[in-house]
């Protein structure tokens, strides 16, 4: 039976399966290939997105649990202020070595600094350790989160 | 092909073995191919016109630069790289440069590969050659224009000036006619001096770098085409398991799905698989169908196979001699009878997994007897012959597009995935369809890090001098062919500084196929050996990074023994004593070493892949285990650090693959043939709270720029596996580290 979700702010129509992951509708169904397949059972996060401003691994959250929440993907993250701070702050240390991870990454960085704008390192790790990195850029990934925290906290503002 | 390769490193082994398969050499002819191809799909997006002046080279009207980047990128940085090299000696701008992704075409490119740290040493200078000869055939076409002597002409950011008519132009105004000019000989090329470089050595961001924060697809798994359909595979559980029998009606009754493909011995030639694989309307139903499949394996004794039998045979092979001798010089046994002192310690280290985190896929399309693939291959062109072989078609009616990859780590040397996709793209002839492998089959169907056992002695005279060395390593392979990234070079340090040395190897058989895994072999060669020679420098009474001093000696090269029947060019490297010795300096300069160590501090060092790395790790307890506190890095890959800005990414993301390998539990276990891990609980990659701040000085030594991607992950290993027995006081001798 087709259902709605809100991606990005659109509403979307969807006809599949309840069961069917959010991650491969978001994927196979929508065309948003940003959240990535990593691993299927929520132990990569690859695949973060948001839903009402939390992190969720979409790989392991079915369609029928969205309801008429906000899905919000790296697709649509920089629309927000601090998802745009996030996300220059990542090609201005140019965070990725392969890339594969980083969709993720930034989503659950963008989810931490919008509960916590001024996190410190024990925080970011605890807020990250959920995002694993094969090539290991994890000083960048903090030097990222780092720099979009401090220009929220210097501005006072969203800057730019 | 006659050359006898079974005796060498992986890493050569892999050089030679891309090298050999299309006749190249180290040193390959810079052969400029003129204009086959369309416009670049950079500039044609954009509406603007471009004359393509070599198959690297094209400039649009609005005088950008597209430049093509030739190899795999797998987050080593490559794609930013080999471009630098070309846009440098073109003298453009860097702003000004769109970096374009190369199909796999050998005619045009020469070799195009992702693996043994070979790109920086093979392309820098034909890299730098390219861009010299497409700058100077549009000087050339500038002279002709303006009827002025070639030699009068200078370049700059993309423009050409005369000075004496006080005339310029910008490339683009001259591209056209410059692609119709001669491409000059290679002896007339002029390159720049090293001190006038403007792009070599600064930071260069990856190109992909905003494509990849905005979430566009670039990756294998983003592949999208008209009519696609998807597919997931099913496997043995037992590795190499053969197919019995099955039913796939329940899978067949399932919306969406379109078929159910039998794959018999299929796959990479020295590990072929049979597998079920689930065609259907989208990669979840496949994968969902994939459940329902019924399938009974004939194991045929593969299930005999266990770490415990692993163990015991190494056992029984340490009782008796070495089956082969790597390297054999004086007398070890009457070295060892007459040395002051004596150490012995027998080592081990797990099988591993690459876990990239993009899981093997690849999309294929079968069309009017030609295949097209969309591959993350690390070594596409083999994997062209070898999707060829297996179809029974000419090379020629392969085309790979190379996507960008999600991870390699040696994992996508080997081209199954391609081959796999291609028989199933076979049997839905017409439609594109995309094989993505579930994490479990992922990692069922990984070519693995072999284990390994090993024995190692070693004599100390009366000064606490080395004068012996013998290590006997039980590692795997068949047919007394070690497997890949089970050999043991003849030029292990310390055997190659030592009169009296022997160095023998044992080989177990089993169904577990193996892969060379970043610094293969070298990353567990050097736990074992400079964890070995943490006890042995103790028992002199000195620390590692003195003891190595000492008995590196004065700086010289140390040539191996020459493999028979191997040209020249393609023998193993000396090692530079000197160059070890630098960096092993450098390194406990900056970490304030002197003297004795503090508890909980370790040292490696390790040569591999033309590289010189020296390491130094701080422990510090963590609750009931460890954690690493902080590292130290001195590396030495010649004169110039290419791009800085990745230099720093690939070194640390060495430091912290060291401190999975040791720390975080890596490990697959192996029992009744099976791959013991089947998702990333098991497996548990390094996550950002375990990693410690890492400070890194490159010496710059006067020697050609070496690779970066491998070399400074081995000796990673062992200072932090020497800083965990600092600090505990139990020697590390196995891999993972287990509190």
């Amino acid at each position: 039976m087709p259902t709605m979700i809100k991606v990005n702010g659109k509403p979307r129509e969807v006809d599949v399966p309840d069961e069917k992951p959010l991650l491969w509708v978001l994927r196979e169904d929508l065309g948003y290939l940003g959240p990535k397949f990593g691993c299927g059972a929520g132990l990569c996060g690859a695949c973060t997105v948001h839903l009402d401003g939390q992190a969720v691994r979409s790989c392991i959250t079915p369609i029928n649990a969205v309801g008429s929440g906000q899905v919000t993907t790296i697709e649509g993250v920089s629309a927000n202020p601090v998802g745009k701070r996030v996300s220059e702050a990542w090609t201005e240390i140019d965070v990725p070595q392969c890339g594969y991870c980083q969709a993720g990454q930034i989503m659950s960085a963008v989810a931490l600094l919008e509960s916590n704008p001024s996190p410190t390192d024990e925080d970011i790790d605890s807020a990250m350790a959920g995002n694993l990195c094969r090539c290991g850029t994890y000083h960048r990934i903090r030097d990222a989160i780092r720099k979009a925290a401090s220009q929220k906290t210097a501005g006072g503002a969203d800057v730019r | 092909m006659s050359v006898d390769t079974r005796a060498l490193a992986a890493d050569r082994r892999l050089v030679i073995k891309a090298m050999l398969a299309t006749g190249g050499a180290l040193a390959f002819d810079i052969e400029i191919a003129m204009a086959q191809a369309s416009q670049p799909a950079a500039a044609r997006s954009a509406g603007i016109a471009a004359s393509r002046i070599s198959a690297y080279v094209a400039i649009a009207a609005d005088n950008t630069v597209t430049i093509t980047a030739k190899n795999p990128e797998i987050g080593q940085g490559v794609k930013a790289m080999l471009p630098m090299l070309i846009a440098e000696e073109l003298d453009v701008a860097w702003d000004a440069v769109k970096v374009e992704q190369a199909v796999a075409d050998q005619s045009r490119f020469g070799e195009q590969f992702a693996g043994g740290s070979m790109s920086t040493p093979m392309n820098w200078m034909p890299m730098r050659q390219a861009g010299a000869t497409a700058r100077a055939m549009i000087v050339a076409a500038a002279a002709r224009q303006w009827s002025v002597p070639a030699t009068e002409i200078t370049t700059a950011k993309g423009e050409i000036f005369h000075a004496r008519t006080n005339r310029r132009a910008p490339y683009a105004s001259l591209a056209a006619t410059a692609a119709k000019e001669a491409v000059p000989a290679e002896a007339s090329l002029k390159l720049k001096d090293p001190a006038t470089f403007s792009i070599i050595g600064r930071p260069v961001p990856g190109p992909d770098t905003p494509a990849i924060v905005a979430g566009k697809p670039l990756f294998g798994v983003d592949t999208v085409l008209p009519g696609l359909v998807h597919a997931a595979l099913l496997t043995a559980p037992v590795r190499g398991a053969t197919l019995k029998s099955h039913d796939p009606k329940q899978a067949l009754a399932m919306a969406g799905v379109r078929k159910v493909v039998v794959l018999r011995q299929l796959g990479h030639d020295d590990a072929p698989v049979d597998a079920l694989a689930v065609v259907a309307d989208s990669w979840w139903t496949a994968s969902e169908a994939r459940k329902a499949l019924v399938a009974e394996w004939d194991n045929a004794g593969r299930d005999k196979h266990s770490d415990a039998t692993f163990a015991a045979a190494a056992s029984a092979a340490f009782a008796a001699k070495p089956a082969t001798s790597v390297r054999k010089e004086g007398d070890v046994d009457a070295a060892l009878a007459k040395a002051a002192k004596t150490v012995s310690a027998q080592y081990s280290y797990p099988f591993l997994s690459h876990a990239t985190l993009e899981p093997q896929n690849c999309t294929a399309q079968f069309k009017d007897g030609k295949i097209e693939l969309w591959a993350p291959s690390q070594m596409p062109n083999e994997g062209k012959e070898l999707v060829a072989k297996a179809m029974g078609l000419p090379v020629g009616a392969v085309t790979v597009n190379l996507t960008r990859i999600g991870g390699g780590f040696g994992r996508r040397l080997q081209s199954d995935f391609m081959i796999l996709a291609a028989a199933i793209a076979r049997e839905v002839p017409g439609l594109p369809v995309k094989l993505i492998l579930e994490r479990e089959e992922d990692f069922k169907l990984d070519f693995f890090r072999p284990a390994g056992f090993q024995k190692l002695e070693a004599g100390l005279d009366a000064q606490g001098r080395l004068t012996a060395f013998r290590t006997h390593l039980v590692g795997f392979g068949a047919k007394g062919e070690p497997g890949r990234g089970s050999e043991l070079p003849n030029d292990l340090v310390p055997a190659n500084l030592v009169p009296d040395a022997e160095l023998g190897l044992t080989l177990l058989e089993s169904n577990i196929p193996l892969g060379w895994l970043r610094a293969p072999g070298s990353n567990a060669l050097a736990f074992a050996t400079q964890g070995f020679l943490d006890e042995v420098a103790a028992a002199a009474g000195k620390p590692l990074p003195e003891f190595m001093l000492e008995t590196l000696g004065e700086s010289r090269l140390v040539q191996p023994p020459k493999l028979p029947g191997v040209p020249d060019i393609w023998q193993p490297p000396a090692f530079h004593t000197g160059r070890a010795a630098g960096v092993i300096r450098e390194v406990m300069a900056r970490s304030g070493w002197r003297g004795a160590a503090p508890k909980g501090r370790g040292f490696g060092f390790y040569f591999s892949h033309l590289g010189y790395f020296a390491v130094v790790a701080d422990c510090v307890k963590s609750g009931d285990t460890v954690k690493v506190a902080k590292m130290w890095v001195a590396a030495d890959i010649g004169s110039t650090v290419i791009n800085p800005m990745n230099a720093e990414q690939q070194i640390r993301g060495s430091m912290i693959e060291g401190i999975g390998q040791v720390i975080s539990g890596l490990k697959v276990p192996i029992a009744a043939g099976q791959v013991q891990v089947a998702n990333f609980d098991a497996y548990t990659l390094p996550r950002i709270d375990v990693v410690p701040p890492i400070e890194i000085t490159m010496v710059r030594t006067d020697f050609p720029p070496t690779g970066l991607g491998e070399p400074a992950l081995p000796p990673a290993v062992a200072a932090v596996a020497n800083a965990i027995s600092s600090l505990t006081g139990r020697r590390v001798r196995s891999l993972p580290y287990e509190a």
